[in-house]
């Protein structure tokens, strides 16, 4: 693959795909770790840093490993164990080596392994038959498009908790109310094609 | 196990603590797969029957998992019946196992399923869990037709492949859309909350009747005594 070409895919998965507007990936954490900027960008780095990781050490288990075995229809086992032992050991590292880091997102890591958006990257790395470097950077830029959709809605949340509304939906359905009218917005690029 | 208990925590899972409705669990698959009501159904009975698996063989071992890695055992359940499931699906129902695609292996982080194991079946008997698992799983499926209902019959005038709203329906098709699924969601829940609301409040109102009703027959008491 050219580097346009990989280029193509990253600008397609950040804005067009989006994996929170467009695949539904990471809901979770999109909703629950939103109410303020500063947490959002939080996690959204933690996520950055977790997905591009596994994105690399999953393909390399699927081709190095399950591949020449025969134990292709072990790959959501495998890459399940793969993202969590992941997770625990750049949460080692990080508190050992890197403290500043640690103590900006370290809280975050434990909630990414049951992250739907990290196992998400891995499967479709390998159902788009991406090489290594590709699914680097596949993976490098759902997480960013992930960051940018929940540090984005951090700041509209932020005005709805001033807002007046009628007593049924406050809390979490004025939420996904406001999640939906992003999407909207999202939807705007789903006219441009990249590849 | 009496058969009210049984019937109590079917009402548990689908209706009080509904997975989806009331604990806003289990969320991506939710907002994903109810583009259309056959979708719907196939996501619910795939997590259903992994989630009544895995709570069968986690009750079954429960006394013999490690707690400091009880977590991680779990993971390795959940995604053992999910691979059976995913090849199942594929050998059988291939069709909806193209159309949910990546959301069957993704069954392994829906958070219900580990909740449900680590909330009851790691402290509870085989049957009890078991039965928790399948009306969690109801609770769930139900929840899902519910808002692929609503995004079918507005998004595209069918329901189950059915036309209903006939031919000159104008499609709103952004209830197809991803922003529709958001949409829709939010207004289910308000929805939910409003009635929720309604049945806090009666109770309220009951318990508060109740209680003056007391205060004055007490009072009323003391009144015959002086």
């Amino acid at each position: 693959m050219s580097f346009t070409d990989i280029l193509l895919i990253m600008f397609g998965v950040i804005l067009v795909e989006n994996f929170i507007f467009s695949k539904f990936l990471g809901i979770c954490p999109f909703l629950g770790v939103s109410e303020k900027p500063a947490t959002a960008l939080g996690m959204g780095m933690a996520v950055v840093f977790v997905i591009t990781l596994a994105s690399g050490a999953t393909w390399a288990v699927y081709y190095l490993l399950l591949e020449p075995l025969g134990l292709e229809y072990l790959r959501t086992v495998a890459f399940i164990l793969v993202i969590a032992a992941l997770v625990q050991f750049i949460e080692m590292f990080l508190r050992k080596f890197v403290p500043a880091l640690y103590s900006a997102m370290g809280i975050y890591l434990p909630l990414i392994t049951t992250n739907c958006a990290v196992l998400g990257t891995a499967l479709l790395n390998i159902q788009k038959g991406y090489n290594f470097i590709t699914s680097v950077c596949f993976g490098f830029a759902a997480a960013t498009g992930f960051t940018i959709a929940i540090v984005i809605f951090a700041g509209l949340r932020a005005r709805i908790d001033e807002a007046e509304m009628p007593r049924a939906f406050r809390g979490f359905p004025i939420t996904l109310i406001a999640a939906g009218l992003l999407a909207m917005a999202f939807a705007g690029f789903s006219g441009i094609s990249f590849a | 196990m009496t058969l009210s208990g049984i019937a109590k925590q079917f009402r548990s899972g689908i209706l009080d603590n509904n997975p989806v409705l009331i604990q806003l669990l289990g969320m991506c698959p939710t907002l994903a797969t109810t583009t259309s009501v056959a979708n719907a159904i196939g996501m619910g009975l795939a997590a259903t029957a992994v989630l009544t698996c895995s709570n069968i063989l986690i009750s079954l071992l429960r006394k013999f998992i490690p707690k400091q890695v009880r977590i991680a055992v779990f993971i390795v359940i959940i995604s053992g019946f999910v691979t059976a499931v995913e090849l199942l699906m594929k050998a059988y129902f291939f069709e909806l196992y193209g159309a949910l695609g990546l959301f069957i292996p993704l069954i392994v982080v829906n958070c219900i399923i580990l909740a449900r194991a680590e909330a009851f079946a790691s402290k509870n008997p085989v049957l009890p869990s078991a039965i928790d698992g399948l009306a969690s799983g109801i609770g769930f499926t139900s929840a899902l037709v519910v808002i692929a209902s609503v995004r079918e019959l507005l998004g595209n005038g069918t329901f189950l492949g059915l036309e209903v709203l006939g031919k000159n329906y104008p499609d709103a098709v952004v209830f197809i859309l991803p922003a529709g699924a958001f949409l829709t969601l939010g207004f289910i829940v308000a929805l939910v909350q409003m009635l929720k609301n309604k049945a806090d409040n009666k109770k309220c109102e009951k318990e508060a009747v109740a209680e003056a009703l007391e205060k004055a027959a007490t009072a009323a008491g003391e009144e015959v005594q002086a």
